[in-house]
């Protein structure tokens, strides 16, 4: 693309974007007032609710001995494999495939 | 962040710990609240939503900022970099007061996101007013140190805590913050009067009041072992502690802490309204405690 | 005022505490005792406790796309091993978590699961954008008053809460399908995720490896013009008019600075 008709094609792009940036703002106005709690992270005071249970098991804190044991809503989404391109599901039922011999 | 805002000083009237959830009822009606306290380290981001909500409240509300994550009573140093983030919140907001915790949560540069214990001897004592000296020199200000809740006590202490914080209060100039339920939870877990506490807690320096809801535990002999989860309704033991408490001390700002479990702003308020309702039926004389006046 | 220690009561540092708290194995130092002084068996449980719900609390907050693609129970799980592995370096409970990403792709239990890794990616970029710098918008007006030559040469200073991911994956789509009601089930495949901050909420959007490649070069200082040929580099057809709306509507252009 020659020099001339670059710039004739950003310009013509800038002047598309800036009537649709116009015309359609990306979110309704949700101001201070809206909480946003769930992305705030929080640092408080209180000791962890009510039990001395958590953080008392003697089970060994070993990545190797952690085992899924429920499915959220990976099982719900089916997406192949990157590496060998063959379909295979996010379902938990895989895990045992993948758990070193 | 240029702007700083006027300054004030709590008053004796209900305050509660802030929640964003609440922001809208808060900026509209707040009444029986009169005051707000935040968590510091929420507050330690760049900018976005929290900062803004607090601008807006700190036009509207005395704030007193509680820090959680100091480590005051940690065996290391104080963190310079967490030091400069609370220098850089206080002169922002010049809050009407700034208080920590007699604990300690950093180890190794770890933090622990609890507070934890430390015994009372004369060691920890001086490594204490050593790191609140170098905080109130750092903010400049006096600040106020909370007493911790107590689910154990360490063989080798050799203080009380109410005569601990006294030194510490007498050595460093700081004032007190007073957590009432705090005191109720801890002679419950350790077996003391609480009244006995209260009566030996330096109450001419306290600055502030703290209220909260506990649950119930038990230890490994079938003993009751409460938990500081903030998480419910003050009870009444602990109120009528408060009152037992401010009958000494004369009125002081009183704090309503909620922090699990958090209620809507109603509930929230009428426990608000509770500690009103305390303050204002103080007997008419003069409070047991010499009028010295807190650091402000 | 202070009483005095008998010569065998056991001293307990902080070190052999924090030893304790993290490992349900370890006793509880002697030292540590009752109103009794008899050992404090089930009641230093409780800091142990605090340490383990607050954290696994605080992961559950940070990552609740993951939690849900998991389900809460491996969620917990897996927030017990990571908060032994790496507990906070820092008090501001906001940024934990930064380590979860590498530490999801190497457990061997997930590797059927390749995405998660990047969704907790996302996850953590929209929390950063969240609490990123506020930083005014140009009035977009700026942009038309330059002739045509000038906007070639001109680079865009861009918000701090900017960000832009690509995976493998179709890392956005996952995110929606668990956080909109309703939202279309992943399709295999590539995604770049551009998150803008227009007011105080992040927004995640899809654009496509041209666009990302457009606004990669105008992160890294470029032109519009250079950045054009970078992303004309990667799709001939490349056209900056969607991915400038999208930095429009999102306020995350803050300046403009001659390159020429």
């Amino acid at each position: 693309m020659s020099k001339t008709s670059k710039s004739l094609a950003v310009a013509s792009a800038v002047a598309a974007a800036l009537t649709a940036a116009a015309t359609m703002p990306a979110a309704a106005g949700t101001k201070e007032k809206c909480y946003g709690v769930s992305l705030a992270g929080q640092n408080d005071c209180a000791a962890g609710p009510g039990t001395t249970c958590a953080g008392t098991s003697t089970v060994d804190y070993q990545g190797n001995a952690w085992t899924l044991v429920d499915a959220g809503t990976c099982a719900d989404i089916e997406l192949p494999d990157l590496a060998d391109g063959s379909k295979r599901t996010g379902s938990l039922d895989a895990q045992e495939r993948d758990l070193p011999a | 962040m240029l702007q700083s805002f006027p300054n004030r000083s709590l008053p004796n009237a209900p305050g509660v710990g802030y929640k964003p959830q609440h922001f809208a009822e808060i900026m509209e009606q707040a009444e029986p609240v009169q005051w707000l306290e935040i968590h510091a380290e929420n507050y330690m981001g760049a900018g976005g939503r929290p900062l803004a909500q607090l601008r807006h409240l700190a036009e509207k509300f005395a704030i007193s900022v509680h820090g959680v994550g100091l480590s005051i009573g940690g065996e290391a140093p104080l963190d310079p970099e967490h030091l400069s983030r609370l220098k850089h919140l206080v002169s922002w907001l010049n809050p009407a007061s700034f208080s920590e915790h007699l604990a300690w949560s950093t180890h190794d540069g770890q933090f622990y996101n609890d507070l934890l214990p430390l015994p009372y001897t004369d060691e920890t004592l001086t490594r204490v007013c050593t790191h609140i000296d170098q905080l109130q020199e750092v903010i400049d200000r006096p600040m106020l140190l909370e007493n911790p809740s107590s689910y154990l006590a360490f063989a080798e202490s050799t203080w009380s805590e109410p005569d601990f914080l006294a030194e510490i209060s007498r050595r460093t100039d700081c004032g007190l913050l007073l957590d009432v339920n705090n005191v109720f939870v801890s002679a419950t877990n350790l077996a003391f009067s609480p009244q006995g506490y209260i009566d030996a807690f330096a109450l001419d320096r306290v600055g502030e009041i703290h209220l909260g809801g506990h649950d119930e535990d038990t230890d490994d002999q079938g003993r009751p072992l409460l938990i500081d989860s903030h998480g419910r309704e003050v009870v009444d033991p602990v109120w009528a502690l408060l009152d037992y408490t401010l009958e000494r001390a004369g009125p002081k700002p009183v704090l309503i802490e909620w922090d699990n479990d958090v209620p809507d702003w109603s509930t929230l308020a009428a426990e608000a309204e509770r500690a009103a309702f305390a303050l204002a039926n103080l007997p008419a004389q003069a409070p047991l405690a010499a009028a010295q006046q807190v650091p402000a | 005022m202070s009483k005095q220690l008998k010569s065998h009561t056991p001293l307990v540092d902080q070190a052999q505490f924090i030893t304790a708290l993290m490992s349900a194995e370890t006793p509880v130092p002697e030292g540590l005792v009752d109103q009794d002084c008899l050992a404090a068996g089930r009641r230093f449980s409780v800091y142990r406790n605090n340490v383990a719900v607050s954290l696994t609390e605080a992961m559950h907050s940070a990552f609740p796309v993951v939690a849900k693609l998991l389900g809460n129970k491996n969620m917990d799980g897996l927030s017990g091993l990571f908060l032994r592995a790496h507990p906070p370096s820092s008090p501001l409970m906001m940024f934990y978590g930064a380590e979860f990403p590498a530490f999801l792709e190497g457990m061997p239990q997930l590797d059927h699961l390749g995405y998660l890794g990047d969704i907790a990616r996302l996850e953590l970029a929209l929390r950063h954008a969240y609490h990123a710098a506020d930083a005014s918008a140009i009035d977009p007006l700026k942009l038309a008053e330059l002739s045509e030559e000038a906007l070639l040469q001109t680079g865009l200073t861009l918000s701090p809460a900017l960000h832009l991911l690509r995976s493998p994956w179709p890392i956005q789509s996952i995110w929606r399908f668990n956080t909109i009601e309703g939202a279309d089930k992943p399709q295999a495949g590539a995604e770049a995720v551009l998150i803008t901050r227009p007011e105080f909420d992040p927004i995640p959007q899809v654009v496509s490896s041209a666009e990302a490649t457009w606004i990669e070069a105008l992160m890294q200082g470029a032109s519009i013009g250079q950045a054009l040929d970078q992303a004309r580099s990667t799709d001939t057809k490349f056209d900056l008019s969607s991915p400038l709306t999208l930095l429009l509507q999102g306020g995350a252009i803050t300046g403009l600075v001659n390159k020429g």
